[in-house]
Order: structure tokens, then C-alpha cells, then sequence
């Protein structure tokens, strides 16, 4: 497969490997969290951790998209479609713990008229194909999906879908990753080390690489923005290691062939448009976060969910012994959790870390339980 | 005095429209038009002589050894796709899982669920279809039954087959009897009736050639077991896909398995079509695909064997079987890492066969 393969070649994957563990300094650890859930997925997928050397590790950042989705969102979801609204949404967010045990999933069995949608754009068709009917699109994701929102609620003005609104839970994440090296748990507990980050590749096509350059100041941690394939990940891994050598902490762009330092002006202008800054906006794992998340804006108030229908304001929390929350931050991997491979497992998802193929839990059980039974039986 | 006769002939004295007719509730009463419907599109197309009995049951005497016996339900949506349809895709799923077994086929039977409203015209070109696929395997459609749910309560037609077959001396094929150290096989490249299905869905529809592998496999298998009598164990990665099927085996013989992904067959479009969709082509339905698990001395005969058959040509030893009490389907990547290849979680795509 042309411009997919020669991100998975072997030999050159050899070849870096060789290189990294010639420029790893063998006297000290480095410690690399990729903020993302593709990084995650690819890491795993690929077995990228085997062709490391034993002091360079990934730390598993937040970047999961359904991940982060505080529970009371969820409720609010199920809510929506109980109350008799058609609620569309991406497949990942179907089967996403809410409170109750309830998710999407279980409440469309039990007669809630929830879709799975593979773009906006099905569910701009549904809300056209039933007039009568409220349709609500249920968006998430990071800055990646949210020019695709903006088109659809521009589409729906301009057509005058008066029946189709938009459940809006964008999130951002500059704020997110700066929110992590702010935490305690980094800055003085030292529970959690970080040297430096794999910056988001789908993320920086829209926003660029400029808003990194903050932070890597700031804290003085490298950033390389990486892409999505294994051999991406790989030569990330030679910069960041580099930068530390060379007690260096900019920001790098190893994904040239998509992002630029500016990003997609057009789709950022999309964006601004439709959307303006939360105040504050809850994470799961992170907990309230200022200025993480995007709203609609008054002038397309009319297709804003959360103005249209009054929303009961849930208690939700994650399940009893569920690490979802350390987890995202660092500070625990999924073993660290009793539930992880006990009662929780993809099949049974207690949090939503085990849900996405992108979330650690799941990437750990479904890629590399294998790799901790061995761990385990050599330690026996 | 000839007259009764005559009224006879014409028990309906105007045939159905199969071009502009719909499936209404009396097509399942019980009555006469449910009569005119098994005679002018079910027993014409199929007919065989065990059909011509015309009683509600096929009476045949059971041939000498054992019997394996096996059913089916089908649910695929859309009903016609590329490279097959619901009709085809009954009659060779319910084949292929009596001949897993190593049995050879015998009879089928089917029962339509039909959709009040549904088109005669379509109903009818799935049963040609059916009726062709059945004639070229040589395993007749002995017995059926129809029934009509009112419209909205089914979705065009389901289709129920069961077959039965019988198996040969000397075979003895279960799950159960893999061993490690026995070699992994396929018979060609995977994930092609799942891409072929989602190429055709209406909310995802994109352009690809890649057509269903549906196919029925009893002639491959006899020539296998004529050749390799040894083979433990093989079954169809239908649903769930390759993965699901290793993981299956691995759980029922309580042994691991390693997989070479280079080694794995598959075409460059099922790999992009799967890329662009976030799918993992292992996971991805097969409906003319077999694994077969045979001691790792006779696999290369085997595999000599399975390509010199029209659906083994890409046949490939894809993997071996290791001690493992844990029960893991590992890989080792294209890319030099290993991974675990799990069981499927959730759902990844519904109503695929």
C-alpha cells in the first residue's frame, strides 16, 4: 500500500532501533508520553516497545478522545435519546461506561434511538430524513474532528435544518498536555517523569506546531510532533532522545510531510466561526481543566444542544477501584488497576480507558498481555 | 369425465407476476397463494426428487458412517453485494461448516422469514442464486419452509439453512486435537467478503473490486483429507475473522499460537480499504477461507495440495502452533515487534453474513 508501507518497513525499523540504542545514554532513563491514543494504538499494534531499549519508555498520555469524556456527559447523551431524540455519534463512544453501568449501547437496546455515524455528514442525512424528529449529534474528539462539526452546523443553518443540533464536547489539547506538567503529581510528587512529548500529528495538521512552543519553554521539555506510524514514532524517538543529550527543549517536527508550523488557516477559521473557549470543561481523569473545551457560539446558538433541551445535571462517577483517572494522568499503568483483566476487560468495560482501541488499558490487554504473563511467570 | 383433472391442472389459473408482485402476509397463511408461491418459485428452482415427494419432509435413507449436521442464519445487509448475495452466501456457509468436519455434504434445507412488502422479483433472484449455488456444490435444497412478518418487522428476507453430511472413515477432525508443534494454514488471502459487504453498505459506500470470497469449500477439503489424512483440525474464519477462529482453537486445545504477519495472504485493496475504515483485516469476515491445523511434517505436502485447488492457490502455512497454558494467538509484526492477536471485543461490524 503506497504512502502507508514505507511507514512500516522493517529494515528500517531495524536500522533506527540500532541508532536509538546507540544514542540512549545507558547512565539515565528517558521517559516519553505520547499524548496520543494513535500513538498508543500504533506503539502497541506494531510491538514498537520490543525494538526499544530498556531505558527508553512511553508514558501514556490522555489523548483518547472518548477516554476523557467525563461520565456526566455520557449521562447527558443517554439522556437526550431517552427524552425521544435521535442521537448520533461515533462508533468508540457506543459502549463507554456511564453511570448506572448504563452506555449507549445498552440504552439503544433498551429502545433509545441511538446511531452509530461514521461522519457528520450521516447525521446532517438523518435530521433531513426525519423532519419530525430531533436529531442531535453527540461530537467529541480533539481539534481534529471539530472542523468537521463546524461544517455541519454551518451546513445546517444554511439549509435551515431546523431539527438538528449539536451535543458540543470538543476539547483542546495545549490545555490538556500544559494541565498534566502543571499537576502535582509531575511538578512536585515526582510520581510521574516526564523528559519530553510525542506531540499529536492529526491534532497539529489543524493547529500547527506553534501553540507547543509555550510549554516546551516553559517546563523546558522537548516536544516532537510525531506521526501516526510505527517508523514516525521510531524517529520521534531519536529527536527527543537528541534534544536530551544535547540539553536542548523545542519544539520539532518530525511529521513534516502533513503539519506546518501555522496548521490549516482555513479550518482554523471554520472553527473560530462556530465556536468560541469554555470557561472550564471537565475531563475525566484530569478534572476540571480552564479553557479546554470549545462551545458553540450565539450566533449558531439555535443548533447548540445545550441551549435547546434542558439538561439534567448528573452525579455520575467512575466505578468503585477504577484507575481511569490516575491512568490517563501517568501516574498508574493499566496494571497498576485491580479491575484491569479482572472485571474489566474490552468485552466488559468498567472504564473508558478499556473501551477505545486507542485508550492504554485496552491497547495493553488486547496487544501486550502476553508481555506481562511472561513478566509475570519469570518473576514466579 | 376428465373434467376434475382439469380443474386440477388449474389450481391457479393465473400465474405470479414476479416482475412487479410483493411478499404479502397471505404469501405465509397457509393457504393457496403460500401454495402458489413453493410451487412457482421455490420447488421450480430448486426442484431435485426428494423435493417432488411433496410431503412437508424429505424421506431418504441415511448412507453407511457418521453424520455431522450443522445450521445457519443469515442476516446479511445489504442482500446483494459484490460477488454473492444472502441466497449464495446461505447455501455456502451452511456447506462449508458441515464440511469443516471433513464431511461431504448431503442436503440442505432453508427457511425464508419474508418481509410483507418485500419485491418477488428480488425474492426470486436470491432463490436462483441459491438453487445455482446448490447445483454446482451437488448438495440439493430438500426441504423448506416459509413464513411473512408484517413489514417493519423483519428486513427483506432471513434465510435458515441447515445441512447435514457425512464423514469418512478414518477422519476425525475437532478443534480439540491441535497439538503444538502442528502448522497453521489458510487457503488464501483474507478479509474479502467483510470488505465486499462494507464496499456495498449505503453509509460507507466506496469504490473497490475486491468481491466476496464466498465459495463452498467440500471439494478442496476431500481433496485435503484424501491427501493429509493427519489434519487435527479445520474450520471457516467466518465472523470475528482469522482472529477469532485461532483464538477458538487455541481456547478448545488449551495451546498457543504464533502467526508471521508477512506470511498472511491478503490483497493490497482489502489492506487500504481496512487502513482507511480503522479495521484490523484479522478481524475481518472471510466466507471462502479455511484453516487447517496438520503435524508441521506434512504441511508442505498439504499446502502442495491446497494450491493445486482453484480456492487454494494463494495457499499459505501462515503460522505454528506453540505450548502456551495461557491460550495466546501472537504475531510477529511486519514491522519486528510482537503482538497479541485477541479475541474480537464488541462489535465490529453487524450483520455481515
Amino acid at each position: 500500500m503506497k504512502y502507508v508501507d514505507e511507514f512500516r518497513d522493517k529494515a528500517l525499523a531495524r536500522r533506527l532501533a540500532a541508532q536509538i540504542a546507540e544514542e540512549a545514554d545507558p547512565a539515565r532513563s528517558y521517559n516519553f508520553m505520547e499524548f496520543c491514543g494513535g500513538h498508543t494504538h500504533a506503539i502497541f499494534r506494531y510491538g514498537v516497545q520490543d525494538l526499544m531499549p530498556e531505558n527508553v519508555n512511553f508514558v501514556h498520555g490522555p489523548g483518547c478522545p472518548v477516554c476523557v469524556l467525563p461520565i456526566p456527559r455520557i449521562d447527558n447523551a443517554i439522556e437526550l435519546a431517552e427524552g425521544g431524540a435521535i442521537v448520533c455519534t461515533y462508533g468508540d463512544m457506543m459502549r463507554v461506561p456511564a453511570s448506572g453501568r448504563n452506555s449507549l449501547i445498552k440504552a439503544k437496546a433498551a429502545g433509545a434511538d441511538i446511531r452509530m455515524i461514521y461522519s457528520t455528514q450521516d447525521a446532517l442525512r438523518i435530521a433531513r430524513e426525519n423532519p419530525d424528529r430531533e436529531v442531535v449529534f453527540f461530537a467529541i474528539g480533539f481539534e481534529t474532528t471539530t472542523p468537521p462539526t463546524a461544517v455541519a452546523i454551518k451546513q445546517a443553518a444554511a439549509e435551515g435544518l431546523r431539527n438538528f443540533t449539536v451535543f458540543c464536547n470538543h476539547v483542546l489539547t495545549p490545555a490538556a498536555i500544559q494541565h498534566i506538567l502543571q499537576s502535582p503529581e509531575v511538578r512536585e510528587l515526582g510520581q510521574v517523569h516526564i523528559d519530553g512529548f510525542y506531540g499529536p500529528s492529526h491534532v497539529s495538521s489543524i493547529i500547527g506546531s506553534a501553540p507547543y512552543e509555550y510549554f516546551a519553554r516553559e517546563f523546558q521539555k522537548p516536544v516532537v510532533i510525531a506521526g501516526f506510524e510505527p517508523l514516525d514514532v521510531m524517529q520521534s524517538t531519536v529527536m527527543l532522545i537528541r534534544q536530551i543529550n544535547e540539553g536542548r527543549f523545542e519544539v520539532e517536527n518530525q511529521y513534516t510531510r502533513v503539519v506546518t508550523p501555522e496548521g490549516n488557516a482555513h479550518a482554523k477559521a471554520l472553527v473560530s466561526e462556530v465556536f468560541e473557549l469554555r470557561r472550564m470543561f471537565e475531563w475525566r481523569g484530569l478534572g476540571d481543566v480552564p479553557y479546554s473545551a470549545l462551545r458553540i457560539k450565539d450566533a449558531y446558538g439555535e443548533f447548540d444542544a445545550e441551549r435547546r433541551f434542558t439538561l439534567t445535571e448528573s452525579r455520575g462517577r467512575d466505578v468503585k477501584g477504577c484507575e481511569c483517572p490516575a491512568i490517563l494522568r501517568g501516574v498508574k499503568k493499566p496494571t497498576d488497576c485491580k479491575l484491569f483483566g479482572t472485571v474489566c476487560t474490552p468485552d466488559n468495560p468498567m472504564g473508558s480507558c478499556m473501551v477505545s482501541s486507542e485508550g492504554s488499558c485496552a491497547a495493553y490487554w488486547s496487544y501486550g498481555r502476553f508481555r506481562l504473563e511472561r513478566v509475570k511467570e519469570a518473576a514466579e | 369425465m376428465n373434467r376434475p383433472a382439469k380443474l386440477m391442472e388449474k389450481r391457479f389459473p393465473t400465474r405470479i407476476n414476479m416482475r412487479t408482485a410483493k411478499v404479502d402476509m397471505t404469501h405465509g397463511s397457509g393457504g393457496r397463494a403460500m401454495a402458489q408461491l413453493i410451487e412457482e418459485l421455490f420447488a421450480r428452482h430448486f426442484d431435485n426428487e426428494l423435493l417432488r415427494q411433496g410431503n412437508d419432509q424429505a424421506l431418504f435413507a441415511p448412507p453407511p458412517g457418521r453424520m455431522v449436521m450443522s445450521v445457519d442464519g443469515h442476516v446479511v445487509s445489504p442482500l446483494f453485494f459484490p460477488g454473492g448475495d444472502i441466497g449464495s452466501l446461505s447455501v455456502h456457509g451452511t456447506i462449508n461448516d458441515v464440511a469443516m468436519a471433513g464431511a461431504r455434504p448431503l442436503y440442505l434445507s432453508a427457511g425464508f422469514i419474508l418481509e410483507e412488502g418485500f419485491a418477488l422479483a428480488d425474492l426470486e433472484r436470491i432463490v436462483i442464486s441459491m438453487a445455482q449455488s446448490a447445483k454446482e456444490a451437488g448438495v440439493p435444497v430438500v426441504t423448506g419452509d416459509t413464513k411473512v412478518v408484517e413489514r417493519g418487522k423483519g428486513d427483506g428476507v432471513f434465510i435458515t439453512t441447515t445441512g447435514i453430511g457425512v464423514v469418512p472413515d478414518g477422519v476425525e477432525l475437532s478443534g480439540a486435537n491441535v497439538r503444538p508443534g502442528d502448522a497453521i494454514l489458510i487457503n488464501g488471502a483474507i478479509g474479502e467478503h467483510g470488505v465486499a459487504i462494507m464496499s456495498s453498505r449505503e453509509n460507507l459506500a466506496f469504490e473497490t473490486e475486491i468481491t466476496s470470497d464466498s465459495a463452498a469449500l467440500h471439494g478442496l477439503v476431500a481433496e485435503m483429507i484424501a491427501a493429509v489424512p493427519e489434519i487435527h483440525a479445520m474450520r471457516d474464519p467466518t465472523r470475528g475473522g482469522l482472529a477469532a477462529t485461532l483464538n477458538e482453537i487455541a481456547w478448545q486445545a488449551k495451546v498457543g499460537m504464533k502467526l508471521d504477519e508477512e506470511a498472511i495472504p491478503m490483497r493490497p485493496e482489502v489492506d487500504a480499504a481496512c487502513e482507511l475504515l480503522g479495521l484490523d483485516p484479522l478481524y475481518v469476515a472471510n466466507e471462502g477461507k479455511l484453516v487447517a491445523f496438520c503435524p508441521a511434517a506434512r504441511a508442505e505436502e498439504l499446502l502442495a495440495v491446497m494450491r493445486a485447488h482453484p480456492l487454494g492457490r494463494e495457499a499459505a502455512i501462515i503460522g505454528q502452533v506453540v505450548e502456551d497454558d495461557m491460550g495466546f494467538v501472537t504475531m510477529e509484526t511486519g514491522f519486528g515487534g510482537t503482538r497479541i492477536v485477541d479475541w474480537l471485543a464488541g462489535e465490529q461490524l453487524p450483520r455481515i453474513c
